[in-house]
Parts: C-alpha cells; sequence; structure tokens
C-alpha cells in the first residue's frame, strides 16, 4: 500500500472520531459545559481511581457478554431485541441459586453462573423457537419476552422474594456473601467476572472466524433459502444462534447481580443489552471490535456521574451525548458504506 | 492494514484528548481538607469565616430528583442550608435507584464523594440501607447518616448494627403531619370517601397510612360529628417511593382511579406530586377534589387551588446538628426521631417537622384544624391509644394502652377500618 493510500485510508477512518468529537464539543458548548473538563471528568472518574476503574468493568461484562451475544445473532441475520429480556432471566436463574443453595463459594458460584447462562439460554432459545416454528418475527417476540421478564422480575422482587417486612420494587435482600463474586484483592471487581468475559469474547471471535459454525452461520444470515439449498440446517443454526446469543446475555446478568448488585434488583439487566445492540452496530458486526467499543461506553456511563458531582451538570447529559455520540457514528459509518459502495459500482462500470 | 491504521487513529485522538487536558488534574484533586484535628478547636460560627482548607464538605445522596417537589428536594435545600449556615461545601448526586443509574451503587457514590473529600455524608432514603451499610463498613472513619433509617437503634432488633460506629440516623415523627393531613382531609371531604396514594409497604409507609387515617377518624367524628364506620378510607400502592415506568404502577393511573370511584380527597404519600397534579387536572374538569402532598413545603405550587395542606419534613435543624457534631468531633452514631417545635410547627429553624394550610382549606376548617394542632401539641389528643386493632383484626393497642416508639416505628399492618393492602398480595 502506497503512503497516499495510507493516509488516506487514515482519514477515512479518523472521520467518524473527529466528527463525534466536533458534535459533542458543540454540544457541551451549548449547554454551557467546559468540553475539555467534561471529557476530562468523564475519563478520569472511569479510570482515574481504584473504585472507578472497578465499576467500569464492572459494567463492562455484562454490556460486552451482550454484544457478544448480539454479534453472534446479527451474524446469524436476526435482531435479537430480546436480548434484555435474557440478561434479566440468567439474573433471576442466578439469584435463585443465591437464595436456594446453601454451601461454600465454590459450590454456590459455578452453580449460580451457569444457572444463569442456562437461564438466558432457555429464554432466548424460546424467542427462537418463536420465531423458527411459530413464525413470530424475533424483534416483536423477543420484545414480549423482555415485558414478561421484567413483570416475573418485579413479580418475584416484591411478592415472594420480598425484604422482610417490605415489598418494594428496589430489590431483594442481599445474597448471603457465599454468593458474593470474590473480589479481587482490594479492588472491587471480581476477577471471576472479568476472566469469564474475557474469555468468552475471544471464544466468540475463534468461533465466527475459524470454525465451520461461523462460517455456515454467516451463510444462514447472508441468505437463508440459499444456505438451506446448500444443505445447511438453517432452522438449527438459527436455534443455536439464539441459545448462545441468550447463554451469553444471562450470564452477564447473574454475573452483575452476584458481583455489583449483590442482589436481584428489576432493573438488573439495566440497559446493557439495548446498549450492546448499539456497541455492535458500532462495530460494524464484527467480534474483534466489541471490547474496546464497549468498555467505552462503560467509561462514558460511569464516568458521567462525575458531570453532576463536579459540575453539576444535568444527570441527562451524559445520556443526549452518548446518543448523539452513536448517531454520529452511525451516520458516518453508513455514509462511509454508501461511498464504498458507489465507487465500486463506478469502477465496476468504468472497467 | 487498514484495522491497525484505525487503531493507531483512535489511539491518537484519545491521546490527545487526555493531553490536552491532563495537566490540571493533579491540581484540582488537591482540594481536599488535610487535618481534621484543627476543626475541632473551632466552633461552627468561626468555620464560616475561615477559608476552604477548613471547609466542612459533605455529600448528599438522593434517590429521586433534586427538584422534585418532593422527599428528594426537602433533603437538597437542607443541604444548601447547611451551605449557607456553616459555609460547607455540598456534592450531591441526585436520582440515585438502580433504574436511573443502574450502573451506580450507593457504597460507590459514598466512596466518590470521600474521594472528593466529603467528611459527612447524607444518604437520604430507605432505599439505600444496603448501600450505606456497605460504605459504612468500606470507610469506617468517615461519618454517614441514613436518613429514616433504624441501623444505629438498639431496640430496632435485627435491623440493629452496632458494628457500624460511623452510621447515625434521623428521621422525622411524620405521624404528627399525616395526623394534620387526614383531620385536613376528613374536615373538607364531602363524600366521605379518603384515598391515601401509597409508596411501597414497609414499616414506615403502614405507619403514616395508618397516622393519615387516626387524624381523619379523628376529626370526622370528633369535629363533624358522624360515626367513623361511614368514613371511607382507602390505601393504594405504587410499589416504590416513585412512579419508575416499566416497573411500578403509574401514580397518575391510582390518583385517576381514586376520583372516579368517588373518593374526594387524596392525601399522598409518595416523593412526588402527582396526586396534587391529578386533582388539580380533574377540578379544572369539574370535578369536585382536593389533595394533600407530602415531604416538601412548597408542595402545594402546583396545583394550589385544590392543595389542603402539606405536611413537610424540614430537615434543617437535624442535618445542622448533625454537620455540627462532625465539626465539633462529637459525631456519634445514634439513632433519633425528631418531632415538630409546638411551639411553631413552621418555623424553618427550629421545627423538624410542619404543616402548611393551603389555599383550598375554608377558613372554618382551618380554625378546626388549628384546633387540633393544639391537642396534639400539649397531649391532650394522642392518637396512638387503645383500643386500636390490625386491619385482620388482632390487637395492636390495648384499652388505653399508649404505644411506644418501637410499636409506632414497627407496625406491621394498616389499621382496622382501612381498606387496601397491608401485605403485597
Amino acid at each position: 500500500m502506497s503512503v497516499l493510500a495510507r493516509s488516506r485510508s487514515a482519514a477515512t477512518a479518523l472521520l467518524p472520531f473527529a466528527l463525534v468529537l466536533v458534535v459533542g464539543v458543540l454540544l457541551l458548548i451549548s449547554v454551557s459545559a467546559p468540553p475539555l473538563e467534561v471529557f476530562r471528568l468523564i475519563f478520569q472518574g472511569a479510570l482515574g481511581s481504584q473504585a472507578g476503574l472497578s465499576t467500569t468493568l464492572m459494567v463492562w461484562v455484562p454490556l460486552v457478554l451482550a454484544a457478544a451475544g448480539l454479534v453472534v445473532t446479527f451474524t446469524a441475520g436476526l435482531w435479537n431485541i430480546g436480548i434484555e429480556g435474557q440478561i434479566i432471566v440468567g439474573a433471576v436463574a442466578g439469584a435463585l441459586v443465591a437464595r436456594t443453595v446453601i454451601g461454600p463459594p465454590l459450590l454456590v458460584i459455578p452453580l449460580l453462573i451457569l444457572a444463569g447462562a442456562v437461564g438466558g439460554m432457555l429464554w432466548g432459545l424460546l424467542v427462537g423457537v418463536l420465531r423458527v416454528y411459530g413464525r413470530v418475527n424475533e424483534i416483536f417476540g423477543g420484545l414480549g419476552l423482555f415485558f414478561v421478564a421484567t413483570g416475573l422480575v418485579v413479580y418475584l422482587v416484591i411478592g415472594p422474594w420480598q425484604r422482610a417486612g417490605s415489598a418494594s420494587t428496589s430489590g431483594t435482600d442481599l445474597f448471603r456473601r457465599e454468593a458474593w463474586l470474590p473480589r479481587a484483592g482490594g479492588w472491587r471487581f471480581s476477577w471471576v467476572a472479568l476472566g469469564l468475559a474475557v474469555a468468552l469474547v475471544v471464544g466468540v471471535y475463534l468461533l465466527m472466524r475459524g470454525t465451520r459454525f461461523g462460517l455456515r452461520l454467516r451463510a444462514v444470515g447472508r441468505n437463508g433459502r440459499s444456505a438451506f439449498l446448500m444443505g445447511i440446517t438453517t432452522n438449527r443454526h438459527l436455534l443455536a444462534a439464539f441459545a448462545l446469543c441468550g447463554a451469553l446475555g444471562g450470564l452477564g446478568g447473574a454475573l452483575h447481580a452476584a458481583g455489583f448488585h449483590h442482589k436481584l434488583v428489576p432493573a438488573v439487566s439495566g440497559g446493557y443489552g439495548f446498549l450492546g445492540i448499539l456497541v455492535v452496530l458500532l462495530a460494524g458486526f464484527r467480534a474483534v471490535w466489541i471490547a474496546p467499543i464497549a468498555f467505552f461506553f462503560a467509561v462514558i456511563s460511569v464516568g458521567s456521574t462525575q458531570l453532576q458531582l463536579r459540575l453539576q451538570l444535568h444527570s441527562s447529559l451524559a445520556g443526549v451525548l452518548q446518543g448523539v455520540l452513536v448517531l454520529c457514528a452511525l451516520l458516518v459509518g453508513g455514509w462511509q458504506l454508501r461511498r464504498a459502495h458507489l465507487s465500486r459500482r463506478r469502477a465496476e462500470e468504468g472497467g | 492494514m487498514r484495522t491497525k491504521w484505525t487503531w493507531v487513529v483512535v489511539l491518537a485522538v484519545f491521546a490527545l484528548v487526555v493531553a490536552a487536558c491532563g495537566d490540571d488534574a493533579a491540581t484540582t484533586t488537591t482540594a481536599a481538607p488535610t487535618t481534621t484535628g484543627a476543626e475541632t478547636t473551632t466552633t461552627g460560627a468561626e468555620t464560616t469565616t475561615t477559608g476552604p482548607a477548613e471547609q466542612l464538605v459533605f455529600g448528599m445522596i438522593l434517590v429521586g430528583p433534586y427538584n422534585d417537589r418532593g422527599w428528594s428536594q426537602a433533603h437538597y435545600e437542607a443541604g444548601q442550608y447547611l451551605e449557607e449556615k456553616l459555609g460547607a461545601r455540598m456534592i450531591y448526586l441526585d436520582k440515585v435507584n438502580t433504574a436511573d443509574r443502574p450502573e451506580t451503587t450507593v457504597d460507590q457514590v459514598a466512596a466518590q464523594m470521600i474521594g472528593e473529600g466529603a467528611q459527612l455524608v447524607f444518604a437520604t432514603s430507605d432505599d439505600m440501607r444496603d448501600g450505606i451499610e456497605l460504605a459504612a463498613e468500606l470507610y469506617p472513619d468517615v461519618p454517614m447518616v441514613w436518613s429514616s433509617g433504624d441501623s444505629a437503634w438498639p431496640e430496632a432488633g435485627a435491623a440493629y448494627r452496632p458494628d457500624l460506629a460511623n452510621l447515625a440516623n434521623t428521621m422525622g415523627r411524620m405521624e404528627y403531619g399525616k395526623m394534620m393531613a387526614g383531620c385536613a382531609a376528613a374536615l373538607s371531604s364531602e363524600a366521605g370517601k379518603i384515598g391515601f396514594l401509597g409508596p411501597l409497604i414497609n414499616a414506615e409507609t403502614l405507619r403514616l397510612a395508618s397516622a393519615a387515617y387516626l387524624g381523619a377518624r379523628y376529626c370526622w367524628e370528633e369535629f363533624r360529628g358522624e360515626d367513623p364506620a361511614t368514613l371511607a378510607f382507602r390505601v393504594d400502592w405504587i410499589g416504590f417511593w416513585f412512579h419508575i415506568p416499566g416497573l411500578t404502577i403509574d401514580p397518575t393511573q391510582v390518583a385517576n382511579d381514586f376520583v372516579d370511584s368517588g373518593i374526594d380527597v387524596i392525601i399522598s404519600g409518595i416523593d412526588t406530586t402527582e396526586a396534587l397534579v391529578v386533582a388539580g387536572q380533574r377540578s379544572a374538569a369539574g370535578a369536585t377534589v382536593w389533595a394533600i402532598p407530602y415531604d416538601y413545603h412548597g408542595a402545594c405550587d402546583e396545583a394550589p387551588q385544590v392543595c389542603l395542606g402539606v405536611p413537610y419534613f424540614n430537615w434543617n435543624p437535624a442535618y445542622l446538628r448533625l454537620a455540627q457534631s462532625v465539626l465539633d468531633g462529637t459525631f456519634r452514631a445514634e439513632w433519633e426521631w425528631f418531632g415538630p417545635d409546638w411551639d411553631d410547627i413552621n418555623n424553618m429553624e427550629t421545627s423538624g417537622i410542619g404543616f402548611l394550610p393551603g389555599t383550598a382549606l375554608t377558613g372554618e376548617n382551618l380554625a378546626l384544624l388549628e384546633q387540633f394542632i393544639d391537642g396534639l401539641a400539649d397531649g391532650s389528643i394522642n392518637l396512638f391509644t387503645g383500643p386500636l386493632n390490625y386491619q385482620d383484626g388482632t390487637p395492636f393497642l390495648g384499652d388505653g394502652e399508649v404505644a411506644t416508639d418501637v410499636q409506632v416505628w414497627f407496625m406491621e399492618q394498616l389499621l382496622e377500618g382501612m381498606v387496601g393492602a397491608s401485605r403485597p398480595s
């Protein structure tokens, strides 16, 4: 590649980030917030202290797991909007273990993790079954089952699993300490959660890139009918994608309940599933990018607490900023795709 | 190749951002006060004139929006009062609950505030028990206050945490405020039907709903000469202190249901003002309905024409005492349950519980309400006196028995005569 071509490709890659920065700065100036100070506070809040970094890592875990799962479903051409529900059901299953299994951490925690993955997997499979055998589009099925999961968790928290003498949607009693994920020394994140997340993200990357299953899934996603005619068991692959995605999401939910909240709260999914969809879109559906992008989102959501603590900025500003950044990145991404498409067509016509 | 370049660019951009503002990072984080020893020798009055080095920095963790015209705003304004009185500096974070801020827990917020120099942290919701107890464990040298809690009360049974020597509790005797609210409601109701818009079910909310009922029943019987059996008092719970779409029942819906069922006075038990807003709307549409908001002295402002008054917390005196004790080095992990200043319940310097009559309360009813308040003040009226039964008929207080603090604090059910759930179904 020539120097010129290199610098051109660098410039195209830079463009979304430059645009995002400019728009972000303009937005901040428009609400008379000092932009540099805002970015500095966000990064310092999320990364500048043990507590901040620990929180960022613990937020990253469910987010990156959801995103990894979504890479699988997106590859299969599926919009698994129901990921949020799969996270919730995973957390519920984990909480069930935490509440019922009495024993040492070495017994409780593996069981809890397994339960989370199985719970999420079943909920994901349900969406898949509705799609494959019931002809219910996975967007509607997933959304519907998300509402069911929310109803379930609210019912459990305010009903059978309520705190003694209280009925509040704020959450169950804290789990017994044996069911808390062990912390890393003086740090407040858990190696168990972090290690699992890293291993599984790498696993999904390898699965999508280097295996026959990944290739077939891609074929199903590109064109289900021709894949079927080529002899790929389309339905089985779709179901497998849902199961895998649900398991990853559910695992994230269980880890988040046991490692972060230490109890079951109705908002345990925290929007990480929906955010995960954005992560995957921004990553262009490629597994290799989801870890850093998810980390970036974790930094913004954790660090933005500082904006109110230090600058007294309105607490919803971070959400607005995040939304604007995503929108910009998607717009630029779409525009680049379109340009690439056009220039390819021009080259074909010209040639 | 392209991937590699993209990486370089991303890193370069972030490096630029960090570098551009990295140099002043070190200076801003050193603002925390250095010693506490010097402060113990100065009095509160003196600290107002000293420089920022000896300034009290305190954290205020709010469960709802700081401007909710309810529970959270009352705490926020008490924080501003401390800033004004002591020259202190408040660090606050609002909407600290898992639905609004899923990435945050109370102990982490406390840790961040301490990291910024807070020498005292207020956790101002019943909902924050787990988080503030954990924070008190992790930072045993930092004084903390859990408002509305009972972790520092030896009488609190399993809730008592003697190991947390840095966690104090404070709460107001809002029973009195709720009794006044109930009385105003019973005096004004034409239909004899009162609705209580309840938050979640716990000992505190059972206590306050019951107090409102006792006030209503007393004034219905004594001032209006009606049979208590003809007074309808219904309690509906939404599931949390305020509306969280998707997770709680919508209080606007509940308030409208109240009006549709013929209830003409709604007493709010939640942190926000939906009851008053709905009453204002329905009244404008021709219905006869009033409301009594809660928590915040300015709560009537959203619909004064239908507001019968508001029982409110004034956290100023309690928070000033606590902050002063930190400055003096006399802070202790104690539980306190402060009452109104009966000489003037609306004195913002001295009275922790107040009741501001609303413009919708008639002059005649206001006079009766004042008579009732006088009775509460001189002790001639004590509504937590037996015989009183719980909702299911089990005795709460025997004949002539006066409830102890423990009995009132830990109510187990609504009272007999009230309609509504004492426990989740």
